[in-house]
């Protein structure tokens, strides 16, 4: 079957999509957006969070027709989401160095993320920060057990969770800070 | 920006005996060694670009899947793949029958594992046939197609089984150097540590304590699934892009299966989403390669969840049996132990985990008198071998649990009891070694025991109990009615790098030349990065070493030699030594060209003590003698080198006697735990967390490293367990829905200190760090469950039915 959607802001088509075949797949395989992840893919660690039309939703326990006509944000389009938040214009053209990724735009969730060593092998990150930023979209001061509550569905193996704890309350922080 | 307080502060106080480490070279070089840099791969991993095994693709590619064994022990009558092969959509099918030499196993130390089953599968999950398809969900269903007659054969699950007479024998006809000195053909390894005469010393203990415990079968539960890509080359050879511990390891033994020569099988680490030891043995690796020369086509593999479960080797579960003795004065008198660990059907580095939890198997405390045993038996469980802490983990849950019940008997604070035991450099270990470095094992008791303690009641509010804060949490199970606090402390010892005689080596070619107007430094070596941040040291390193700001750091492939595995703590150790020594070589050579081109120009460069700074050349007085652009500008410099830590010894086979390891870590922690006695509930309130790093090369990744460990630590006290059925031998919960690793609401704050005494014999007196936080997590929390409900508790992972009664 064929899919359309609009991922990260622009309209996708999938072709020859087998029915069976989740939101995941047609996102990691089809379009080659791979930055959701595939730790578990039975809707239980959370690595391959993505907004469907603003909300929360694990991609592997979407059927991927259940996508068709709608709106999906994911990791790698993140710093526009939250730069539209913000108020800001599209995101800027300058050079990056396609080693490192220097001179990226990334959201502030994302920036903290880095700053605050919250990332390690970082299979985790894309689904953590997608559900932190829609956290710190709904929940700009939040305490540490909102954090925790908001991010109990987001397993990590590296970290015991304390510089995700940091990186989260980094955020808010410095959004606070520049609002 | 803002930063606020965070709550995981690096702190240091007092000042115990041992010297830190000073640095001259590099020390006003930005970004190098003692600084917590941030990690080269950051922006790539957060904006997800970041390609890990599993994101590869490939124009062309197919998908791989593995058929496994529906029962743990049988023999294998037929296999007919014909309907699998007459898919629409599959390129291949191979058994055992189509591989391509004569070598069908591998294993890391025993090549007692096979490719594909051949006439037998020994565990639940063994691979049986391989499927290539243009679609994975067709290369699945091609699989299920495949018919399998199995005709199932007795199962041995654990030692009385193993062992009897009449056992059946998991492995027969072993040829393995252990054969000779175990007692049967189903223990594969066995290793006694003899150290002076614990039963005349027993006479004089005038309390004993005994118990005996049982540790619950771990995953490393690394969330990047095992994968990769196998790409067929030109020249008959196969290029793997793998997500591994250590490239070279997988490389010899995957090419004599695949019937090629070394150098036709190239390997390039992808990105790796987490390790644990998980990665040590091959999974996919050798299947995927298969596929790829079979079909000529680039063949992924991506295992699911259910499969990882199956696809690697575990914690190996253990039945440890202790026999404390102590004089009234509360002196160790003595130690006698039986640690059994369940190797399950294959070898995979049962025997390295043995070594470790006899010769590490009293703790960190002096006792003159050991008598120890350790075993790994083969049975029809499921393959155990590498999990961070390895073998030494399972050891400390019971010792630590002895030391609480001796100190108990003695009548002595059990943390005081402890430091009065604790051994210290020069202490002689069990082994017969001296401890010829800081072993600061009181004074980590000491600092965990002084960190602030975590207020009590803290659920209480003004608007009524927080339920996030109380055991059951959001399930609203208590308000606060029956919950009751406890306090337990642990400290372990774990050795850093590959043992008992084991060349241990890594390899650094670094690189300096101009790039841009600038001086770069190159930085290859074939040291997986598995998120433990050891790319991130690298740069660091040479960024020290050779005072430069520009640092690349190559990706991990075979075309530089081994770097070792990344495991037992080593890497920083290790391949940190072989980059700082290669870094001090291209200095000299730097050094050298310099003198060349300017050394008539100033006296001093005819000095010893020259220095890279802030890409100059300067004198140690600071005087600046020239640009390293203008002295490297033409003349790259390069060196590869291979470089050791000091060499050890086996152990004795009969006395356990022998200098078996190169640096010995520690780290002990505090738990905080509430329990809700009603319903069995725990929720751990806080894990602190005193470590001695040696040397914190960065800060941010040691705590983060220490942290780590210590949730690894919590899983395994209070959730996490594969639970395997006793009547068939078969795994029951492969899945996260039924085996729970610990969520941000399950893992508590950790707030860690870390200590740094300096290790003379180590790169800037660092001490490995990855491990030894996870040893000593676990009996903490045991004992704090122990010390608010009062119970014995012999057995990890603690269950509600064990805190009701109702087990």
């Amino acid at each position: 079957m064929r899919v359309n959607l609009t991922v990260n802001g622009r309209p996708q088509q999938a072709d020859d999509v087998w029915e069976g075949e989740s939101l995941l797949y047609v996102l990691r395989e089809r379009l080659g957006l791979p930055g959701s992840k595939n730790a578990c893919e039975q809707g239980e660690c959370g690595s391959c969070t993505v907004r469907l039309d603003g909300v929360l939703v694990c991609s592997c326990l979407v059927a991927a027709g259940q996508a068709e006509g709608r709106e999906v944000v994911t990791v790698e389009g993140l710093a526009d989401h939250a730069g539209q938040r913000a108020g800001g214009t599209e995101s800027r053209t300058g050079g990056t160095d396609p080693r490192t990724g220097e001179g990226t735009e990334l959201s502030p969730i994302q920036q903290a993320f880095i700053d605050a060593g919250a990332v390690q092998c970082g299979f985790c990150t894309p689904g953590l920060l997608v559900a932190a930023d829609e956290m710190l979209e709904r929940n700009p001061d939040p305490t540490d057990e909102d954090i925790r509550e908001a991010l109990s569905g987001n397993l990590c193996r590296c970290t015991g969770y304390e510089k995700i704890m940091d990186a989260v309350r980094l955020a808010a922080a410095r959004q606070s800070e520049g609002s | 920006m803002p930063f606020p307080k965070l709550s995981t502060a690096f702190g240091q106080g007092g000042t115990p005996t041992g010297v830190p480490t000073k640095i001259t070279q590099g020390s006003r070089t930005r970004g190098g060694v003692g600084e917590s840099t941030l990690r080269p791969d950051g922006i790539l991993k957060v904006t997800g670009e970041f390609a890990y095994s599993s994101d590869l693709w490939h124009e062309d590619m197919l998908w791989g899947q593995i058929l496994r064994s529906t029962v743990a022990h049988a023999e294998i009558l037929s296999i007919d793949t014909s309907e699998a092969l007459a898919t629409p959509g599959v390129y291949a099918v191979m058994t055992y029958d189509d591989l391509p030499t004569e070598v069908r196993h591998y294993g890391l130390e025993i090549q007692d594992t096979p490719v594909l089953a051949h006439g037998k599968v020994r565990h639940h999950g063994e691979p049986v046939a391989i499927v290539a398809a243009d679609h994975p969900e067709i290369a699945r269903r091609a699989a299920a197609k495949i018919k399998v007659e199995y005709k199932e054969l007795p199962i041995v699950t654990g030692e009385a089984s193993a062992t009897a007479p009449d056992a059946v024998l998991v492995h027969e006809n072993r040829t393995d150097r252990y054969i000779g000195h175990v007692p049967h053909p189903n223990i594969l390894h066995r290793q006694p540590i003899i150290r002076g005469n614990a039963e005349q010393a027993a006479r004089k203990a005038d309390f004993v304590v005994r118990g005996e415990y049982h540790f619950g079968m771990q995953d490393q539960a690394f969330l990047g699934p095992e994968s990769g890509l196998a790409v067929p080359e030109e020249d008959g050879g196969v290029h793997l892009h793998i997500a591994t511990q250590w490239l070279h390891s997988d490389l010899r033994q995957m090419a004599p299966v695949l019937g090629l020569p070394p150098e036709k099988v190239r390997m390039t680490l992808a990105g790796v989403g987490g390790a644990f030891g998980g990665r040590e043995d091959l999974s996919m690796q050798i299947h995927a390669c298969l596929l790829a020369l079979r079909t000529g086509k680039p063949v992924k593999i991506v295992y699911n969840r259910f499969e990882s479960f199956f696809g690697h080797v575990h914690r190996h579960p253990a039945t440890l049996s202790y026999e404390h003795g102590a004089t009234r004065d509360g002196r160790l008198t003595h130690v006698r132990a039986r640690i059994v660990l369940d190797g399950g059907a294959y070898a995979s580095a049962s025997p390295a985990v043995v070594g470790n939890a006899a010769s590490l198997g009293v703790g960190p405390y002096e006792v003159d008198h050991v008598d120890i045993e350790a075993l790994a038996l083969y049975t029809n469980n499921p393959p155990c071998g590498a999990m961070r802490g390895f073998g030494a983990v399972q050891a400390c849950f019971a010792y630590e649990a002895q030391m609480d019940k001796l100190a108990d008997a003695v009548g002595m604070d059990r943390v005081e009891f402890r430091r009065l035991n604790a051994m210290s450099q020069g202490s002689v270990m069990p082994t017969g070694q001296r401890v010829d470095s800081p072993a600061p094992v009181a004074e980590l008791l000491r600092r965990v025991k002084a960190m602030p303690m975590p207020p009590e009641r803290q659920w209480e509010s003004s608007e009524g109990a927080d339920v996030r804060q109380l055991p059951g949490g959001l399930s609203n199970t208590t308000h606060g009615e029956g919950v009751v606090r406890g306090v337990g402390y642990a400290v372990g010892i774990k050795n850093v790098g590959f043992s008992e005689g084991f060349d241990d080596y890594s390899t650094a070619r670094v690189r300096m030349e101009v790039v841009a107007g600038e001086p770069v430094a190159t930085v290859h070596t074939a040291m997986a990065e598995v998120g433990q941040g050891g790319v991130t040291v690298l740069a660091q390193i040479a960024r020290t070493e050779l005072g430069v700001a520009r640092v690349t750091i190559h990706p991990a492939d075979t075309r530089v030699g081994s770097a070792g595995s990344t495991s037992a703590s080593r890497q920083t150790y290790v391949t940190g030594g072989a980059v700082k020594h290669a870094c001090e070589l291209v200095r000299e050579k730097v050094l050298e060209l310099g003198r060349r081109k300017f050394g008539s120009r100033h006296p001093a460069w005819a000095t010893a003590g020259l220095l890279l700074e802030g890409g100059k050349v300067v004198t140690d007085g600071g005087e600046v003698l020239a640009d390293l652009v203008d002295v490297v500008r033409g003349e790259a410099v390069e060196v590869e080198e291979e470089w050791r830590h000091r060499p050890t010894e086996p152990f004795d086979p009969r006395t356990g006697q022998g200098d078996g390891h190169v640096q010995y870590s520690f780290a002990a922690h505090r738990a905080v735990v509430e329990v809700d006695t009603e319903l069995g509930l725990v929720k751990v309130i806080e894990l602190a967390c005193a470590q001695d790093v040696g040397k914190a090369l960065n800060p941010l990744s040691v705590a983060g490293q220490i942290q780590g460990g210590t949730a690894q630590g919590l899983g395994i006290a209070v959730m996490e367990e594969i639970v395997v059925d006793p009547r068939t031998a078969k795994v029951r919960n492969p899945s996260f829905t039924d085996y729970l690793i610990p969520t941000i609401l399950d893992t508590p704050t950790i707030p860690v200190d870390v200590l740094e005494l300096a290790d003379d014999h180590a790169p800037y007196g660092l001490r490995g760090v990855g491990e030894a936080p996870t040893l000593s997590s676990t009996p903490a929390v045991l004992a704090a469950i122990r010390d608010a409900t009062g119970l014995e508790l012999n057995r990890t992972p603690v269950r509600p039915e064990h805190l009701t009664g109702t087990a």
